[in-house]
């Protein structure tokens, strides 16, 4: 990762991500429904922030999703690398952005992780390894493959993560990047989270292919298709995934089945889905799902209730932090596009 | 002895992967020596992992070179025909020239897209374009053009060494133009022009194969009585509007000559420039010298109708100076 002068490196939190193990405890799973919880309620103020015109551009919301981010990204060190699109905002969390930085990021302001020239589509913390959202469906993925391929050049030992919907398997470099990935054998995960819409679309009317891991085989990548809303299965899953990966097999192919609960931004009226199918979706939210296990499990609502209050307060007062906090100096919009000053004055 | 520009090419390929063990090369054939050779010998030389031959999936390639550029390597990247790189432009311009803005400058990207473009032997319309204009227009990348064997080792290297993505377009017909190799501690700097030959008259600004045209066209505007300086842009982006405002505040007249089409090219954005910053100093307008809006041609016969010459230039110096 290249580090530039002058460059500003957010601080990052880590202090959930060391306390999972792969042999998870029910302990453990608390910890992790505490982190579902938080990327919901940080993206419960994204909603609340747009809709009262403080959030600048088009937020996409993972809402519904949070299990595959948390489950996958509970395996990874700081070393390791997470590319994402334009519905990022659980990924960077989950990797380990400050979470006032990153919501700082989406209101446009100077103590955002970009200093406000990236945006919710944008969110990068090289700090944390969360190396980049982008905002072309697709895109990310030769990204990430680049990166895997510099740490199998550069024997790092860290591995490269790639977070994408079912609608970039439309686009012809998703192909390309799963030919060269194994046939370089890199160490790179490729997790797909098939909500089934790409945007407006539902998968039935942009594939015929029903399940995005069968794309895998042909590429000799191994895959598997689980239940993205199970964060107990996305955990499991991911952790035989990543050890694959790790191990210097090559790609693996995770492909999350999963259900978008928000809709493709934040403002879309979704008249392209029925009330029944919003309705069974919902049935599916993962939080709700773990919360029923861990209930099962022997522990109390009372305990659950005081660990939604404690993120509750938390994600509030970081918001709150990132609200306070000033836009960046519009005179200095035109910094950072070059590393020498002479190349700058001359475009 | 004199060496070629492909030779000379591969020289500063090779010094800049013995000087820099995070410099590695990809692209289609590249272990093979590419389409033109140039990378020919370094795989046997620095390693099959360092010299690595791709599928011909560009839009990938360029993708993983910027991601690779991410994480510490310095890829140097070949597309074979600029004319191919539209398959990669998502990556060039959505996400390489801009990852080190949107970024907030925490990332960047060190990384040389080596390409070759022009007009020759009748490659025809989908291997000989210069579509250099399209990569000046995007805020974040940097676009060299070098027009000799030497000016070529020597940007190259700087170009390596840059740390910001950079569009290096090498032209197919200077491949087999041969210079003597002068060893130079000094790399030229991005960013600037040199004069490459001093006049008093006219300035014509050009870059890649064209500045040899131009100074063709100088000699014989000379045995005509009129002087011409020669301005070898090197880079395209950013402009060295410095240097062309010296020669322009000197001579009051302007060339600019390229290969590509003449509409929304490189001159349109010199010429704009000019009259901007340089309007008092002029005594005639701003000519341009380029292709007409025409695709590149098959037949030998139209390829040559085609293509900018020196008589092109030294017809639009002698309207000028007239």
């Amino acid at each position: 990762m290249i580090k530039t002068s002058g460059a500003l490196t957010p601080r990052s939190h880590f202090y959930w991500i060391t306390l999972v193990q792969s042999s998870a405890k029910p302990a453990d799973w608390k910890t992790l429904l505490a982190q579902l919880w938080r990327i919901r309620l940080f993206e419960g103020h994204v909603q609340r922030l747009a809709a009262g015109g403080e959030v600048p551009g088009f937020p996409h919301l993972s809402t519904g999703q949070e299990a595959v981010a948390v489950g996958v990204c509970a395996h990874l060190t700081q070393n390791d690398v997470v590319f994402t699109g334009h519905r990022g905002h659980g990924h960077s969390l989950a990797k380990g952005c400050n979470l006032t930085a990153t919501m700082a990021e989406i209101l446009g302001r100077d103590t955002g992780l970009c200093r406000g020239r990236g945006g919710s589509m944008h969110l990068v913390d090289a700090g944390c390894g969360m190396l980049g959202a982008t905002g072309v469906v697709a895109g990310n993925l030769p990204l990430a493959a680049g990166a895997a391929w510099a740490a199998q050049a550069r024997q790092t030992g860290a591995i490269s993560v790639v977070f994408f919907g079912d609608g970039a398997t439309g686009a012809g470099v998703f192909h390309e990047t799963l030919n060269l990935a194994g046939l370089w054998k890199l160490p790179l995960l490729l997790v797909c989270e098939n909500n089934g819409y790409a945007e407006f679309t539902s998968r039935a009317e942009h594939s015929d292919v029903a399940k995005v891991s069968a794309f895998a085989a042909p590429y000799s990548i191994p895959s598997a298709t689980i239940d993205g809303n199970d964060l107990i299965a996305v955990h499991q899953s991911a952790a035989s995934a990543i050890e694959h990966v790790r191990r210097g097999d090559g790609p693996y192919l995770l492909e999350c089945m999963t259900v978008r609960l928000a809709g493709h931004y934040v403002g879309d009226q979704q008249q392209y889905r029925s009330k029944e199918e919003l309705a069974e979706a919902l049935k599916k939210c993962p939080i709700e799902r773990l919360k029923s296990y861990l209930l099962s499990q022997g522990v109390t609502d009372d305990e659950l209730m005081a660990i939604a209050d404690q993120i509750k307060q938390e994600v509030q007062r970081d918001v709150d932090a990132a609200r306070a906090a000033a836009a960046p100096d519009p005179a200095s919009f035109a910094e950072g596009v070059y590393a020498s000053p002479l190349l700058a004055a001359g475009c | 002895m004199a060496q070629t520009f492909i030779e000379i090419l591969r020289r500063a390929l090779d010094e800049e992967m013995a000087r820099d063990a995070a410099v590695y090369l990809l692209g289609e054939d590249v272990a093979e020596g590419g389409a033109f050779g140039v990378t020919k010998g370094l795989a046997a030389k620095h390693g099959a992992t360092r010299v690595k031959n791709t599928p011909i999936s560009e839009a990938a390639i360029t993708g993983m070179a910027t991601g690779a550029a991410l994480c510490g390597l310095k890829p140097i990247l070949e597309i074979m025909f600029i004319d191919f790189a539209t398959l990669a432009l998502d990556c060039l311009v959505n996400q390489a020239a801009k990852y080190r803005y949107m970024s907030g400058g925490q990332l960047a990207v060190p990384m040389v897209v080596r390409t070759q473009s022009g007009a020759a032997g009748g490659a025809a319309a989908q291997h000989s374009q210069s579509l250099e204009s399209w990569f000046i227009h995007v805020p974040g990348l940097v676009v060299v053009a070098p027009s000799s064997p030497m000016e070529a080792y020597g940007l190259l290297k700087s170009a390596i060494r840059l740390g910001d993505p950079v569009l290096f377009i090498e032209h197919k017909r200077l491949y087999a133009m041969k210079e003597d190799f002068v060893d130079s501690a000094e790399l030229p700097t991005i960013g600037k022009a040199r004069v490459a030959r001093e006049g008093s008259d006219v300035t014509i600004i050009a870059y890649s194969a064209m500045v040899r045209t131009a100074l063709e066209a100088a000699e014989t505007l000379a045995g005509r009585g009129i002087s011409a300086e020669v301005i070898d842009l090197r880079t395209l982006l950013p402009l060295d509007m410095a240097t062309i405002s010296a020669s322009v505040s000197k001579t009051h007249r302007a060339i600019v000559a390229h290969e590509a089409v003449m509409s929304g090219g490189v001159g349109a954005e010199i010429a704009a420039r000019i009259a901007d910053e340089l309007f008092d100093e002029l005594d005639a307008p701003v000519k341009r010298v380029g292709c007409p809006f025409v695709p590149i041609p098959f037949a030998p016969e139209l390829e040559k109708a085609l293509l900018p010459n020196a008589l092109s230039i030294v017809q639009a110096a002698q309207e000028l100076v007239r």
